[in-house]
């Protein structure tokens, strides 16, 4: 393969930046510089694309240097991984959080999604408008830009922001709730203190929160003390097999979103032939209104470290990835730390713990892609490629991350495997339901007293979890939940009963989804609500498949005559249409996001009778 | 001396039901290769013989029983005991579907008849969806003296992109850039072809099902109106400049060559070629005063 790269040197910065993560290029055919023996010798093509996986990596360290990602730097990185400038561009512009034309080095993301919406984002977003012009453009000293971002997973603390500074010193943080002022002192040059500890809802009976506040998350030893690795030792005992039949026995299912049952993943990659096996940890939480992965990576990182090394023995991977987004600086950090020091007490590496067998982590981050979080779209955002999801089968057990069988398990799933560990199988599916083994968290966000993180028994009613979070404000009605985030569907007031329970919100036509619980009253402006999930879904379909890429673009121009037609003919031609569109997204669709595309739209004209449907 | 001849490993005959006829084909065989072989007309789109199936058009969707969602039948395997329905209610509806969602935001009509005929055969009403529906026009590229792109007409089937890839050319000049309905092809940062790693093999046109790929002189005699497929010859014919014996198709429209291409199905070219055999005509047309 011939590269051609004709768009001019990189900046001195941006080769600082691409040598810094990569180490110096060791001739001219990896970008260095002209030596003599390169005349002679041409070397290094299949090791440098054996590095194509690192372009995401690669494309962060430039664009946290320099603020964005320029033609130079792109084609620099393109010869030092031997990638066609073509293709690696394809890849740059697929991810939103990646900037191909030159930005100022301090951007403030602004979080506009479901949540925020329910606690003052629109309002607050006009003003910033006002203030320093339209979102995306520079302000007036080109110095700071600020953008709507879709949910930051922040919404027990809504209206959020998250704030970037490129340079040498590159820095991020999080602003929440934000107010106009203290976005305006931001963009002015002012950086935020640090964070405010997050808001803990009590809690009774906890299982995956129980270390919460208690051990310290950046201390190995605070974690030892918290009884942390018991349940690695547990499993070395039993040994892979038992280790499977437990999680099996104990009936867990995956607390992604698809709720698989994780004790047959495990048993199907533990035996596939093909080797080596990967471990993938999904740490990409991406839904509207869900920030349970967050809370458990920023505060119990150790906890997701170690189930993600008791999955890795159990099905025989030496090497996993834990893929978080971007916008988790913070439990990138801890987790990145809590891997460290799990190293260093030979609880990764070549002898895990004693057991023989070796396992290591590293860490990925995301670029601000909602469809990475889907598994395959996920294989491929680690393999350096655009985040497109394939098709199945052959599915990930078999052929995965690099075209080997992968075992992909959520943050939540892997928290709950420690569980069935130290207390057995049997004591496990004590609680929850005979179908929903466990406890499950939800985030519970929007128009209650308390939202944040709540820990329940499946099967809970949905009345009782939103009491548990403090309720309605005084005085008001209730409107609607979304249970699921954008990819959920919509409740109401009469089945509020309903238990949240894999199989019980399955009897209502509703999903548990991510556990993301949003609640509006009746001052909630759902109308703005669907055209925000409308947007949501155009913006981040991948574009790969027809159904979705077109779909989702019809389906919001539909909702949008949906809402303004008075024309009540007219308007039942547009339903008919969008329920049309509906339905070839459902079917025909390549993954889960199409697929979900329409659900939380159609539920709510059903549900709530909105535009007068029946 | 007898001699053994390694004929491969023997592939087992499967049997699937399709629109409840039972048949009997080779393991490995995809859906659509299956559909075809008795005789069930199936839409594509995206899929071409030689190139990798990458089941992004969704226009030959099939249902299976037992599948949750419709499957592609150009990437999709046979396996024993598969029940497909070819023409049910949810088929129909997809690729209906599909058409209407790609002609209300594509300019298809240079995709020839078959396309026409599966619009008409699946009640494909594109303007359903309203005067102000999104749409992909554009002005169209002209940045070299071999071949224009009207991206305005392009379905995004990922083909050019395979074709100057790693299923053809290796070039790897275009890629999808983007995300979603702004999904598009180009160069690296959009710059002009003569910038890019493209060496105009010009195998990107002979994949391209809608026209949005052309030769710049089917391109200049359709601006022209001089363009009649009607009054063209086609001449095979064997590629004079390397050793490699390439066949040629050449299209000649008032005793001059418009195109070229390379039949698909031909054991050297799979129907691609390299710039000489593609453009590199002018010669044997030359007229005017011998010298």
């Amino acid at each position: 393969m011939d590269i051609r790269t004709t768009g001019g040197p990189p900046t001195t910065e941006e080769v600082a930046a691409i040598d810094g993560f990569l180490g110096a290029p060791e001739s001219l055919w990896e970008g260095g510089a002209r030596v003599e023996q390169d005349d002679h010798l041409a070397y290094g093509g299949r090791a440098a694309r054996s590095r194509r996986h690192l372009l995401l990596p690669v494309l962060h360290a430039v664009q946290d240097r320099a603020g964005w990602v320029s033609r130079g730097a792109l084609e620099y990185a393109c010869r030092r991984l031997s990638i066609p400038p073509a293709d690696a561009y394809g890849v740059a512009s697929f991810y939103a959080r990646f900037a191909l034309e030159e930005r100022p080095p301090l951007a403030v993301h602004v979080c506009d999604d479901i949540a925020c919406k329910c606690a003052g984002a629109d309002a607050l977003c006009d003003a910033l408008e006002k203030g320093f012009g339209p979102a995306g453009a520079p302000d007036a000293a080109g110095s700071a830009a600020w953008y709507r971002s879709p949910c930051l997973g922040l919404c027990d603390r809504a209206p959020a922001a998250l704030i970037e500074r490129a340079g040498k010193h590159h820095a991020e943080a999080r602003v929440a709730p934000a107010t106009y002022e203290s976005l305006s002192a931001i963009l002015g040059g002012e950086w935020p203190d640090s964070e405010t500890s997050m808001h803990l809802p009590p809690r009774k009976e906890s299982r995956l929160l129980r270390r919460i506040g208690v051990a310290d998350p950046e201390s190995i030893e605070s974690y030892l003390q918290a009884a942390g690795y018991t349940a690695l030792r547990r499993a070395i005992e039993l040994g892979p097999e038992s280790v499977i039949r437990e999680v099996t026995d104990a009936k867990l299912l995956g607390r992604g979103g698809a709720a698989f049952p994780t004790g047959r993943k495990w048993d199907a990659v533990a035996k596939a032939p093909a080797r080596p096996h990967y471990m993938v940890c999904n740490a990409d939480e991406s839904e509207p209104g869900t920030f349970k992965d967050r809370v458990l990576m920023e505060s119990d990182p150790f906890a997701v470290v170690e189930g993600m090394t008791i999955a890795a023995l159990a099905t025989g991977c030496e090497q996993g990835y834990l893929y978080v987004r971007t916008e988790y600086p913070l439990a990138r950090e801890r987790i990145e730390n809590a891997i460290e020091q799990a190293r260093a007490k030979a609880f990764l590496g070549a002898d895990v713990a004693g057991s023989g067998m070796a396992f290591d982590i590293e860490v990925r981050r995301g670029a601000g892609a909602y469809i990475c979080g889907e598994e395959t779209a996920l294989f491929n955002s680690i393999e350096g490629k655009r985040g497109e999801p394939r098709n199945k089968p052959p599915f990930p057990v078999a052929v995965g991350l690099f075209g080997k069988p992968t075992l992909v398990n959520n943050v939540e799933t892997l928290a709950n495997v420690l569980e069935i560990l130290k207390h057995g199988s049997g004591e496990f599916a004590t609680v929850g339901t005979p179908e929903s083994a466990g406890t499950r968290l939800f985030c519970v966000s929007g128009h209650v007293r308390s939202p944040g993180l709540y820990e329940v028994p499946m099967g809970t009613p949905l009345r009782e979890l939103m009491q548990l979070a403090g309720g309605l404000r005084e005085g008001r009605t209730l409107r609607a939940v979304l249970l699921g985030g954008a990819a959920g569907s919509f409740v109401t007031e009469s089945q509020l009963d309903v238990p949240l329970s894999f199989e019980g919100t399955h009897a209502i036509g509703a999903t548990l989804g991510s556990g993301a619980v949003i609640v509006f009253d009746d001052t909630a402006d759902l109308e703005q609500v669907l055209l925000r999930i409308a947007r949501f879904f155009r913006d981040e379909s991948c574009g790969q498949c027809v159904p979705c890429r077109v779909g989702t673009v019809r389906q919001e121009e539909a909702l949008k005559r949906i809402l303004s037609e008075r024309n009540q003919s007219l308007r039942e031609m547009d339903i008919a249409l969008l329920s049309d569109i509906a339905r070839v997204m459902r079917d025909a669709s390549i993954c889960g996001l199409g697929q979900t595309a329409a659900s939380a739209i159609g539920s709510a004209l059903i549900q709530l009778k909105i535009a007068g449907v029946n | 001396m007898a001699s053994g001849v390694f004929v491969g490993l023997p592939r087992r005959m499967v049997t699937v039901n399709i629109d409840g006829e039972d048949v009997q084909v080779t393991e490995g065989t995809t859906l659509l290769e299956a559909c075809r072989g008795i005789n069930i007309d199936t839409p594509t789109l995206c899929q071409l013989e030689n190139l990798t199936p990458v089941n992004v058009c969704r226009v030959c969707v099939v249902e299976v029983e037992g599948s949750r969602v419709l499957v592609p039948a150009c990437s999709r395997k046979v396996e024993a005991g598969m029940k497909v329905h070819t023409d049910s209610d949810r088929v129909r509806h997809s690729r209906r579907m599909v058409l209407e969602m790609l002609a209300s935001s594509v300019d298809m009509s240079l995709c020839g008849p078959q396309v026409q005929g599966w619009m008409s055969q699946y009640g494909a009403e594109p303007q359903r969806f309203g005067s102000g529906a999104a749409t992909v026009a554009q002005p169209v590229k002209i940045d070299n003296d071999l071949y224009v792109r009207d991206y305005s007409r392009c379905i995004l089937c990922y083909k050019c992109v395979e074709a100057c890839g790693v299923d053809a050319q290796n070039t790897f000049a275009i890629g999808v850039a983007g995300r979603g309905f702004d999904a598009h092809i180009s160069t690296e940062f959009t710059v002009e072809l003569p910038e890019s790693a493209c060496v105009y093999c010009g195998n990107c046109i002979g994949v391209c099902p809608t026209g949005a790929l052309m030769f710049k002189s089917e391109y200049d005699m359709r601006q022209a109106g001089t363009w009649d497929e009607s009054q063209q010859r086609v001449t095979e014919t064997v590629c004079p400049y390397c050793g490699v014996g390439c066949m040629l198709e050449l299209h000649v429209q008032d005793n001059s060559i418009v195109k070229v291409t390379s039949p698909l199905d031909h054991s050297v070219t799979a129907g691609h070629l390299c710039v000489k055999g593609r453009f590199g005509f002018q010669f044997v047309q030359r007229r005017g005063p011998s010298r």
